[in-house]
């Protein structure tokens, strides 16, 4: 069995408004990631998925707080550790974090060699300026960047070149986890497919050991990583391989969800878009119970009342909801019936 | 499609660039567009490509640099305030943005109440307004109870979109253009705006433009596609061709980077 | 509307600003009706008599008196009478006599007026002193001695019918009179300027024509720079190119030196205090325009302007339902700025002496030039110059502070 890179177990954060109401954004989360594999959460705007990213690296700064829960990386428990102290030993070394707008966080007025020299510094004391340049270049070469934008000014670059910069540079001290939150969002489709190109390079070439892509693309998530979360009102619904997770979904949640998907593709004409009618409830006051009652069409009466657990399925797939798989397969197949 | 119609709505040669000398920037080169009743097209093309420029031309919103709109074989003159009121009873929009495409200080019922004064209701009976508006909410599943006397940001992304159908319904324009209208809200709601626009064109008769970047989109609604490049149509014709078996090398570079789930999505050709 | 009041009141910066700007505007409100004289009535024959309580000394002397034996009165009166200069001649006369300096204490009058009466000689010869430093110590002792005589002092006056001096009593150092019984006090809480006017009630008249200027001179920038700004943003092209190019000039010139030589070309005479507040409305609408002007161009282009157009309504509808609201609390926050910087372009004008005609009414910055005229400043008189400073200050403070506040509330919700 391979190693776990990052193990969180029922990890709560939550937000504290202006007005000092908390908004709980991420509910008893647990998740593995395994070395050499990726893990892709998809679900909604709003559903606590850049939360989640941002809670991942143990990092919480106003208006995030940390409420109960343990984050494992590699082996060390960071959850008791101080902000300060997590800044200086996990960020960047253990874990790395690209967020969607990544690429206008370069500060206009300087060269890209200067963030490098800024992120090795701070970890490494005894290192000459020559240096930081040679390993700069040696890593750009290989990721298929050209060496000379290390002395460009970040307006010089274009938008998907500004986007692979900053991922070269977060995984400059090669990071066991990389966490991607909707990094190629912004960009046009062909910029998109080279960032992701450069992420999966990353991965096989042993730059990091494994990677947490966040994205509300189905499609694109479904090409890049091997397992597939789906979160729904900052809670998980289910868990399992991407092609399973895909086309065989079990939540009905997860089989909205998969339904919407659209793709150039042939016989998509033919294809029903399914729609969830409602909207998510406020994550200020969760509901009891199942949350996702309210737009579900299987809804019992007992939905509304206990918490719902996950539940196991076969090939290590989870799921939470209170009917059973069979049960859920049965109507999904009688509804394809009547759709003809 | 009976091709011996004429068509509804035609640019040509509508050309729009914006600055003098070294600054000028051509945003909409020389385009030639027919657009016949009852169909559904899609114009696609990636961010910068002029897409939204064109729609507003066409909209009547900015003016062409050069080139002619014609509107029901006739050459759209829109030099005056009640002229373009006069087009803009054929021709309304749906904008990319729920969230900025209303008024943050006016109800909703004030924007469906517009729309019904557009439609020469301005004299109608209050009750006779207050069941227009019922049924143009219930048009796209909405509960008129519910909403009046709200703000529309009280609603969410797709409930404000639906609204936007919902003055759509009220309008009975000819010709609806989108702009992105599904760009901005969630997957889960996007088939619910499709289907509602879709219904409108059943119901109304109505000749859609969806504006798109999303050539999935664009595939999955469209009869014909025209795809945008840096302010020039390099491709078009009925969807199946055009997405399906693409001519051009920007149309296949497109459609090859966009992740698919069906066939393999090759990494090597970037 | 309501939430927006309710958002900038749970501003702590906000309140605190507008809780000083309305009780400076309580006071001019209420002040006038209590105290009701005209405020630049010469009450005082001399300049700048010091803040305090006013008694009549006429009056006291036909007050019933009141005996208090009180041990401390006679240090206090010395100490009252001694002044610092006397002080330090009978320390420098002590030195000079032998006294060691470490034993000598200037601020302990007692141990002083000790050390005078033991050692003090008039005949001794200190050497170095002139014949006149010696005359002086001599009329010093008769003086305190004469204060420590438990005489009293007689209160004469001129018989009418014989025309002479007759003691009509005396007046013992136990004797007392109470404040509350004598007919005529005047309280003077910020004393008198340099033409004898009682410095509180002109401040807080001049406090109100300030802000009259202010608002008077704010609502006209803002109202010109607002409807400039409105039309270059909204209409564009041709007429954005006019308005920029005037605000352009506009910013060029500084406007400070266009108002000092609009208000000189205009003459003292026809410079009310309404005329400086228009001349200064009429000079700072600059940054206003400018800054609507940009406002509405990044409005113009969205998508509610847009929908509204195509929902037929005319260009004046969308400036007013579209536009306007939208800018409106950037406007009310220029505006707040444009007061208090009204206020102070007319304190600079009034220091320069080309401020309101001196003659009507009292302005804050009037009573500056006149305190920096008659040298208040060098000659420490304190009060004719620093409430006026503190008012200017705290009127600008509260509503830069109101301005802070507001700035928090709108803002986040302006950048969406």
């Amino acid at each position: 069995m391979a190693n776990t890179m990052l193990e969180v177990k029922d990890l709560s954060t939550k937000y504290v408004t202006r007005f000092n109401e908390g908004v709980y954004a991420v509910d008893r989360v647990s998740l593995k990631v395994e070395e050499g594999k990726s893990l892709g959460i998809a679900g909604e705007s709003g559903c606590g998925k850049s939360t989640l990213a941002l809670s991942l690296m143990g990092y919480y700064f106003p208006p995030l707080h940390y409420m109960n829960g343990d984050i494992t990386i590699n082996g060390n428990n960071i959850s008791g550790l101080k902000a300060e102290d997590v800044r200086k030993t996990i960020l960047g070394k253990e874990v790395a974090y690209i967020p969607q707008a990544a690429m206008n966080a370069l500060n206009p007025t300087r060269k890209i060699i200067h963030f490098i020299e800024d992120v090795i510094l701070e970890h490494e004391m005894y290192v000459t300026k020559k240096d930081i340049y040679g390993r700069a270049k040696k890593l750009f070469e290989t990721l298929g960047l050209p060496p000379e934008v290390l002395q460009k000014y970040p307006v010089e670059l274009s938008g998907g070149m500004k986007q692979r910069t900053v991922i070269a540079i977060s995984v400059m001290l090669l990071p066991k986890v990389l966490i991607a939150d909707e990094p190629s969002s912004a960009l046009d489709v062909t910029s998109q497919k080279m960032v992701i190109k450069m992420l999966k390079h990353l991965m096989e070439a042993g730059f990091i050991s494994s990677m947490i892509f966040i994205t509300h693309e189905l499609p694109l998530l479904y090409n890049v990583v091997d397992d597939i979360m789906v979160m729904y009102a900052g809670q998980i619904v289910e868990k399992g391989s991407s092609h399973e997770m895909v086309f065989d979904p079990i939540h009905p949640y997860s089989k909205g969800l998969m339904g919407s998907i659209i793709v150039p593709e042939k016989g998509l004409r033919d294809v029903k878009l399914t729609a969830i009618p409602g909207v998510p409830p406020n994550l200020k006051k969760p509901p009891a119970g199942c949350r996702f009652a309210e737009r579900c069409r299987f809804v019992r009466p007992e939905c509304r009342v206990t918490d719902v657990a996950m539940r196991e399925a076969e090939h290590g797939r989870m799921y939470r909801c209170i009917i059973p798989e069979a049960e859920l397969r049965e109507a999904y197949a009688r509804e394809e019936h009547k759709n003809g | 499609m009976d091709k011996e119609k004429k068509p509804y709505l035609s640019a040509k040669g509508v050309t729009k660039s914006f600055g003098f000398g070294r600054q000028k920037t051509v945003a909409v080169d020389n385009i030639n567009l027919d657009l016949y009743e009852g169909e559904v097209i899609s114009i696609v093309g990636e961010s910068g490509s002029g897409k939204t420029t064109l729609s507003k031309v066409l909209l009547g919103l900015i003016n062409q640099t050069s080139g002619d709109v014609y509107f029901q074989g006739v050459k759209r003159d829109i030099s005056s305030q009640a002229r373009k009121r006069e087009y803009w009873k054929n021709i309304q929009a749906i904008f990319q943005d729920p969230f900025s495409s209303y008024n943050i200080f006016n109800k909703i019922d004030s924007v469906l109440l517009d729309c019904i004064n557009m439609r020469g209701g301005v004299y109608f009976p209050r009750e006779k307004k207050t069941e227009m508006m019922i049924e143009a909410c219930s048009f796209v599943n909405l509960k008129f109870e519910e909403l009046t006397n709200k703000y529309p940001f009280e609603l969410s992304g797709g409930q404000m979109q639906r609204l936007m159908i919902a003055r759509i319904f009220l309008l009975q324009p000819k010709i609806l253009l989108a702009d992105e209208p599904t760009s901005m809200i969630d997957a889960c709601s996007r088939a619910t705006i499709l289907d509602e626009l879709m219904h409108l064109r059943k119901e109304v008769g109505m000749t859609i433009i969806f504006i798109t970047h999303d050539i999935g989109l664009a595939y999955y609604v469209s009869d014909n596609v025209y795809i945008m490049e840096k302010g020039r149509f390099v491709e078009s014709g009925a969807a199946d061709d055009v997405i399906l078996r693409p001519k051009e090398p920007y149309t296949q570079r497109l459609i090859n980077d966009v992740p698919k789930i069906y066939e393999e999505w090759d990494l090597s050709t970037v | 509307m309501k939430h927006i009041l309710q958002q900038v009141f749970r501003s702590g910066k906000f309140v605190t600003g507008f809780s000083i700007f309305m009780a400076i505007i309580l006071i001019v409100v209420f002040y006038p009706m209590i105290i009701t004289d005209a405020p630049l009535s010469i009450i005082g024959q001399g300049t700048f008599f010091p803040p305090g309580i006013y008694v009549s000394v006429y009056d006291s002397l036909s007050s019933t008196t009141y005996i208090l034996n009180l041990d401390d009165a006679t240090t206090k009166r010395i100490t009252n009478k001694l002044n610092d200069e006397d002080r330090v001649s009978i320390k420098e006369w002590l030195v000079a006599a032998g006294i060691p300096e470490s034993e000598i204490d200037t601020t302990d009058t007692q141990k002083l007026l000790d050390q005078w009466f033991t050692n003090y000689d008039s005949q001794k010869n200190v050497p170095g002193m002139t014949n006149a430093k010696r005359n002086y110590y001599v009329r010093l002792n008769t003086a305190l001695k004469s204060l420590l005589s438990p005489e009293a002092a007689a209160v004469m006056q001129v018989n009418p019918l014989n025309n002479e001096l007759e003691q009509i009593g005396t007046i013992n150092q136990t004797d007392y009179v109470n404040v509350g019984e004598v007919a005529n006090i005047r309280i003077l809480p910020l004393g008198t300027d340099n033409f004898g006017r009682d410095v509180l009630t002109e401040l807080v008249s001049a406090t109100r024509v300030s802000l009259q200027i202010g608002f008077v001179a704010g609502i006209i920038a803002t109202l010109i720079g607002l409807t400039l700004g409105l039309l270059a943003g909204y209409i564009g092209g041709f007429v954005d190119d006019i308005i920029t190019f005037i605000t352009n000039l506009f910013i060029v010139i500084p406007p400070f030196v266009l108002l000092i030589l609009i208000s000189f070309s205009i003459g003292q005479e026809q410079r009310g205090a309404f005329t400086i507040a228009v001349v200064i409305g009429f000079t700072s609408w600059v940054w206003t325009a400018r800054a609507v002007r940009s406002q509405v161009i990044s409005l113009r282009n969205r998508d509610h302007v847009n929908l509204s157009k195509l929902s037929g309504h005319s260009i004046v509808h969308i400036i007013l339902n579209d536009i306007l609201p939208y800018i409106l609390s950037y406007v009310i926050m220029a505006f707040i700025l444009q007061i208090s910087s009204g206020i102070l372009a007319e304190a600079g004008l009034s220091i320069l002496g080309l401020g309101p005609r001196t003659t009507d009414v009292p302005t804050l910055g009037l009573m500056m030039n006149w305190a920096m005229i008659y040298q208040a400043h060098i000659l420490g008189n304190w009060w004719a110059y620093m409430p006026v400073l503190v008012t200017i200050a705290l009127i600008t403070f509260s509503m830069n502070l109101m301005n802070t506040g507001m700035d928090q509330i709108f803002n986040p919700a302006l950048r969406d």
